[in-house]
């Protein structure tokens, strides 16, 4: 009886960890560290700044959690860095801008993907920007992240609400299921498996070929070699 | 024309001169048969490699094994020469310390020691056939994907099966809800019915605001509620548009635009499919939508322009 008890705490605990941001709180910090550029009440600033109603808490976890806001100047592409923010902070203000309305953060469950699905999902796409090894690229315009540091979590949400010039990835497109397998493909290519050999910083394919190219020449230079050698008369 | 008539004699008259025989001399060294059927080996099976290249071109084309062949095909006739080269063409290394040649005698020497070169070969006649054959056979399998290129190429490459009231299918061939799409997302579709390999078959269908249309008059009326659709085929070399650009925020930071990932040729999506940025020569072409009454997707038309990648003549729409 005791145990279940204590079952029963410990699922509340887990359960109100996910959504103890108070709003109250939120706005506070909103008023402080967003609202010279998002305006009064999340109002938005003609050519600064979008505004926030309607962006959803899952927008304002994926961007605050991975450090992209605040953003020291708004014209910049949003980079990831250390969030400013502590957990608590984010909650917070992840509490707040979910009340203007939008997704709520997303549930992930990682163990329920597939990872070959998980694959070929993200090879059809994501990789054509941020490239089968998930270590990120450019692309016209913009920089495309590294998915390294990515939780799954925030992959999740990236997808959904399309950050910066990402396009959206709506349910009808990739259901909850197969983000579960792209985050869980992530997960894996974070610290891929390795046969065997040097893995060359696991950046994909590219150099990999490159590399095998010079190994080649350098093979084919030997034998040019052996055969031209002129015997002693 | 004069150039080659002349060239022609040269090389005749060549030939002619090549045929007064040295005279003859002693058969200077033993062939080395056992190096002289190795070659054969090898070029021989150089041939089979390029025979099967053909024969696998046309019965099962896995581009795995069509590579493996050619590059076995070109390994073997590589050492087949090699060996050729090293045991059964003889070297010799000759020095003439004589500022002249006077004397008869002398000359017949000199001659016999340049003879050695091909003497010491047995079989010339099916040598020159086996090596022959080794690279008719290559240039053969080189040449097998040209059977590709009939006629009818051109044909295929610009016939679409898009027409009006044609619907769009995922490729799971669903028909496609146009209030499924959302802003920033880029869905892929293909005619109903028809086959997706076909290169005017796959299309992107995006949706923007439509206060943020820029539209020529004529297409106006193309894109119902924001939606849009463009040909996947990037206009520059063929390969699929995938990447789509949509920013949340115009004023901070690029137009929505479609990018080729090959050389990241960037084409509006708002006024047309207007090349914005990168190696494309035309725009990619549009495809007019229209919602039908069960609020599916479906084609309004044609493309505006031919689709595919650019060739000679095929520059403009």
């Amino acid at each position: 009886m005791r145990l279940l008890l204590a079952a029963v705490v410990v699922l509340a605990l887990a359960s109100s960890a996910q959504a103890t941001g108070d709003p109250q709180r939120g706005r506070e910090l909103f008023r402080t560290g967003c609202q010279s550029c998002h305006g009064v009440d999340a109002r938005g600033i003609r050519g600064t700044a979008p505004s926030l109603h309607g962006a959803g808490a899952a927008a304002a976890d994926f961007y605050l959690s991975t450090g992209r806001m605040p953003l020291d100047a708004p014209k910049r592409q949003p980079d990831r860095t250390e969030p400013p923010f502590n957990r608590q902070a984010i909650d917070d203000l992840v509490a707040y801008i979910g009340s203007l309305g939008g997704p709520p953060v997303p549930q992930v469950d990682v163990a329920r993907g597939d990872l070959a699905e998980g694959q070929r999902l993200f090879a059809e796409n994501c990789a054509a920007c941020h490239q089968i090894a998930g270590r990120g690229g450019v692309m016209a315009g913009a920089y495309v992240p590294t998915l390294l540091k990515a939780t799954p979590r925030q992959i999740v949400e990236a997808a959904r609400i399309g950050p910066y010039v990402m396009p959206v990835f709506s349910k009808e497109q990739l259901s909850d299921t197969e983000l579960a397998s792209i985050a869980r493909y992530v997960e894996y290519a974070k610290n891929p498996e390795n046969p065997g050999g040097w893995e060359l910083f696991d950046i994909g394919p590219v150099p990999e070929g490159m590399v095998s190219w010079l190994i080649g020449l350098l093979a084919l230079l030997l034998v040019i070699r052996v055969l031209g050698k002129q015997e002693a008369p | 024309m004069r150039r080659w008539l002349i060239a022609a004699l040269v090389l005749l008259l060549g030939k002619l001169r090549r045929r007064r025989a040295l005279p003859p001399g002693p058969p200077p060294r033993e062939p080395d048969r056992k190096a002289e059927n190795a070659t054969f080996v090898l070029l021989f099976l150089s041939m089979l490699a390029s025979a099967a290249f053909v024969v696998l071109y046309v019965a099962n084309p896995d581009t795995q094994f069509l590579g493996l062949a050619v590059g076995f095909a070109l390994l073997a006739l590589a050492a087949a020469c090699a060996v050729a080269a090293k045991r059964v063409v003889p070297e010799v290394q000759g020095e003439e310390p004589r500022p002249q040649l006077l004397h008869v005698d002398d000359q017949e020497e000199t001659l016999a020691a340049l003879r050695q070169g091909g003497e010491g070969v047995s079989r010339k006649r099916f040598f020159l056939l086996m090596g022959g054959g080794a690279a008719g056979l290559l240039g053969t399998a080189l040449l097998a994907p040209a059977l590709s290129c009939g006629p009818d190429a051109s044909r295929v490459l610009t016939r679409s099966p898009w027409h009006r009231g044609r619907r769009l299918v995922t490729e799971r061939n669903e028909p496609i809800v146009a209030d499924g799409i959302v802003p920033g997302e880029l869905l892929t579709a293909f005619p109903e019915g028809a086959r997706k390999e076909q290169l005017a078959s796959p299309v992107v269908v995006v949706r923007v605001r439509p206060d943020e249309l820029d539209l020529p008059e004529e297409r106006k009326a193309w894109a119902p509620d924001g939606l849009l659709a463009y040909s996947k085929i990037c206009t520059h070399a063929g390969c699929a548009v995938s990447e789509y650009r949509y920013p949340l925020h115009d004023p901070t930071a690029p137009g929505p635009a479609l990018v080729c990932p090959c050389h990241y040729s960037t084409f509006s999506v708002t006024n047309g499919g207007n090349l914005i940025f990168g190696p494309a020569g035309r725009p990619l072409p549009q495809l007019p939508l229209e919602i039908d009454g069960d609020g599916h997707l479906v084609a309004a038309g044609d493309f505006s322009g031919r689709i595919g990648p650019s060739w000679w003549g095929v520059r403009r729409g």
